[in-house]
């Protein structure tokens, strides 16, 4: 058993030579190489992954140390792997899900010519290279190269299809305001290498007394800082539904199982910072943010008419129950939703692509509908992947969902009853979509009404892998109330000391919470029946026409940010660039050319006043000699 | 008499030298401002000799009573020499270009 730990180096290598085969030999393979290669990879690293989780689960952590990543005087900054319990459940959750976003991807992106579809999986496994790296780092600055790799992943993925310009404006926006994010994150890692001396998780968690109060307040925001970035929380988040721009397989696979988890990944390392007494205010922060982007994003789903938007705010959404159930301090909560996630949303991504397959490209719920009956696989994982999220019994959303609830009225009553109604808007804005997609009757074009068709084997045997493991996922975390022995909580207790709450409640007030939420669910489900069941598209007025324009953020961005750096730019570039620096360079030359055509005019051919220059020269080399030595 | 008059000499014979020579257009007259240049240079040597010659004898030092003098022949014979070569310089010019005028030499110019 023990020797996988010779070769834990190979997770993130296969993809990196995936990366590798498929980037340089994109003009000569075959679709079918490339797709293999891709996606054989990840299962090797898959295969390795669960070999090493078994070795974790009977208690074999290590940290391998490979070489001197960073050897300056007396700082000393290795390239380590950290495979302890938290980084083996994430090996698991990113290599396999990824692994069946790959297969799916051969199906889905096989209309892509040759060349670009290898370029497509050379990126998904630079992509999987890039996360592995992080949650596999054992320190701040290897978790930070994965994090940048992610990032320039994220926007090689999302404007894949480059001859759009406005995928190429999403993808950069989304890469700016990850930018944005990584600065924070940055300078906590300059912070805590400066107080510390080593940006180590073990070293510096052992050391954490040595930090004063400022030190770790500051260390925690600016990390928050960088999760929000890269977990679309306000005020960062508006990239993610540009993100939808994408490939769907990607949308699946970044921004919704792995990439947007690294913040939570990143938080739930950092635990012992976030737990100190002196971090409640950070805290407070987070879960307030946190819930905060639930709300928004939640109420803005509740009007798209995109599918893949509705699922893009949904996960803006989850992403803030995670950071709420990590404010509130219960960090496991946010792991295993962020498992429970993983599987449904991409569970939902991947159906949304079989459907928009099925439709030609067309990504409008008002103009589908009835799908049920030509897209049976489809429909029957997508209900499962609805119930999921909605946080019914018992599925595996319903026993994450039901931990972060219950630490959020642990904490703060006030944070329980708005999360309660940010998962009832979920519920509801879930089955809206359901139901328009596939209830009722189809209200898209005849030549789309014929072209409606089951999607092949390789895309709906991962929607079926992933709606059982979105049905079976949370029995790994069954609270003690009602039976079960929360092993997830019990599994990750070396690295994330249990959560235990400030306040408990008795198994009475538990009991009820739960039954209390999911009636609020099923209230909820209900509504989204009746109001959607006949869809007559109308016009959105008042509040529904504001959240159909996402409250506006992103024309607040505009006027608030984007137009006064554009204008001080263009000041930049026309004031100071054209005339000063250029005319200040074109005037040396200028002066030059003036200069040499005076000097030219010594040269006359006249002797006689060659002599004069003579007798001038003589001059003054007298007066120099004579006066000025 | 003082050394002072001797000097303004010489340089007023100087400058009259060089400012004929960069003014004056014919050659011949040329030559004859560089003979008064070197003229006026002898006579300054000669001055020099004749003021450190009254001092030298005073504290015994004979040896240094008649360099600058001696020098002074040096110089008139470099003169000759100089005048015999440009004299044949200017004959020269004269069959070429049937003119002692040196603003006719601008063939510099192209």
């Amino acid at each position: 058993m023990n020797n996988v730990l010779q070769i834990v180096w190979l997770i993130p290598f296969l993809p990196l030579l995936g990366f590798l085969i498929n980037g340089l030999g994109r003009k000569q393979l075959s679709k079918t190489l490339a797709g293999v290669i891709g996606s054989g990879v990840i299962l090797g690293s898959f295969i390795i992954s669960l070999w090493v989780f078994f070795n974790v689960k009977s208690g074999n952590t290590h940290v391998a140390h490979y070489f001197n990543f960073i050897d300056v005087a007396s700082l000393k900054i290795g390239f380590d792997f950290q495979i302890d319990q938290l980084s083996s459940i994430f090996l698991l959750i990113i290599t396999g899900v990824g692994f069946l976003i790959h297969v799916y991807s051969t199906a889905y992106m096989h209309d892509e010519e040759g060349k670009d579809f290898a370029k497509y999986f050379a990126y998904l496994n630079l992509f999987v290279f890039s996360m592995l790296l992080l949650v596999m780092g054992a320190n701040y600055v290897i978790m930070f190269i994965g994090w940048e790799g992610v990032g320039l992943c994220s926007y090689l993925l999302i404007g894949f299809w480059f001859k759009n310009t406005n995928y190429n404006n999403a993808a950069k926006k989304a890469f700016v305001m990850n930018r944005i994010g990584d600065l924070g994150f940055l300078l906590a890692i300059f912070w805590l290498i400066t107080k510390l001396g080593t940006a180590d998780y073990h070293t510096a968690f052992a050391n954490i007394s040595k930090l004063s109060t400022t030190d770790i307040v500051g260390i925690t925001l600016l990390l928050f800082v960088g999760a929000t970035g890269k977990s679309a929380q306000i005020p960062l988040y508006t990239w993610l539904p540009d993100a939808m721009a994408g490939p769907t397989p990607v949308s699946a696979l970044i921004h919704a199982a792995t990439m947007v988890t690294a913040g939570i990944y990143m938080i739930a390392r950092s635990n012992i910072f976030y737990s100190a007494d002196a971090a409640e205010i950070t805290r407070t922060i987070i879960s307030i943010i946190g819930l905060a982007t639930a709300l928004l994003a939640a109420s803005i789903a509740l009007k798209q008419n995109d599918i893949k938007k509705v699922l893009a705010y949904s996960t803006v959404s989850q992403l803030g129950f995670m950071f709420l159930a990590l404010g509130c301090g219960n960090y496991t909560a946010a792991v295993f939703h962020v498992m429970t996630h993983a599987f449904f949303k991409a569970l939902l991504f991947l159906g949304s692509g079989s459907v928009i397959h099925a439709m030609g490209g067309e990504q409008d719920i008002t103009k589908m509908g009835g799908l049920k009956k030509y897209m049976r696989i489809t429909q029957f994982t997508f209900l499962m992947g609805c119930l999921a999220i909605a946080g019914c019994p018992p599925f595996s959303g319903f026993f994450s969902k039901d931990a972060i609830l219950l630490s959020a009225f642990e904490h703060n009553k006030v944070l329980w009853i708005l999360a309660v109604f940010a998962a009832m808007m979920t519920t509801y804005y879930m089955f809206r979509l359901y139901f328009l997609t596939f209830n009722g009757k189809f209200r898209g074009t005849h030549d789309q009404e014929h072209h409606l068709h089951e999607s092949p084997l390789t895309m709906t045997v991962p929607l079926m892998i992933l709606a059982l493991l979105a049905v079976i996922g949370g029995f790994v975390g069954v609270p003690h109330l009602l039976g079960g022995h929360n092993e997830i909580a019990t599994f990750l207790q070396p690295v994330i000391p249990i959560h235990e709450s400030a306040n408990p409640v008795s198994s009475g007030t538990e009991y009820g919470l739960m039954i209390g939420t999911t009636v609020a669910m099923f209230i909820a489900g209900l509504f989204a029946y009746l109001q959607n069941r006949n869809f007559v598209a109308k016009e959105n007025t008042g509040l529904g026409k504001v959240l159909e324009n996402k409250w506006y953020v992103d024309e607040l961005y505009e006027a608030i940010i984007v137009k006064p750096i554009e204008s001080l730019a263009s000041f930049f570039n026309n004031v100071m660039e054209k005339k000063g620096i250029d005319g200040f360079v074109n005037g040396v030359g200028k002066a030059v050319n003036y200069g040499s055509r005076q000097v030219r005019l010594l040269q006359s051919g006249h002797v006689g006043s060659y002599v004069l220059l003579m007798v001038i020269g003589i001059l003054i080399l007298f007066i120099v000699q004579l006066f000025l030595k | 008499m003082e050394i002072k008059y001797y000097i303004g000499l010489a340089v007023a014979l100087f400058c009259i030298g060089i400012i004929g020579v960069l003014t004056r257009r014919n050659a011949i007259i040329i030559f004859m401002c560089i003979e008064v240049m070197l003229n006026a240079v002898n006579l300054l040597l000669v001055a020099f000799s004749k003021m450190h010659a009254v001092e030298a004898i005073g504290k015994s030092n004979p040896s240094v009573v008649s360099d600058a003098q001696v020098f002074v022949f040096f110089i008139m014979v470099v003169a000759a020499a100089e005048v015999a070569v440009g004299l044949a310089i200017i004959v020269m010019m004269y069959r070429n270009v049937h003119s002692v005028d040196v603003n006719f030499l601008n063939r510099l110019k192209n």
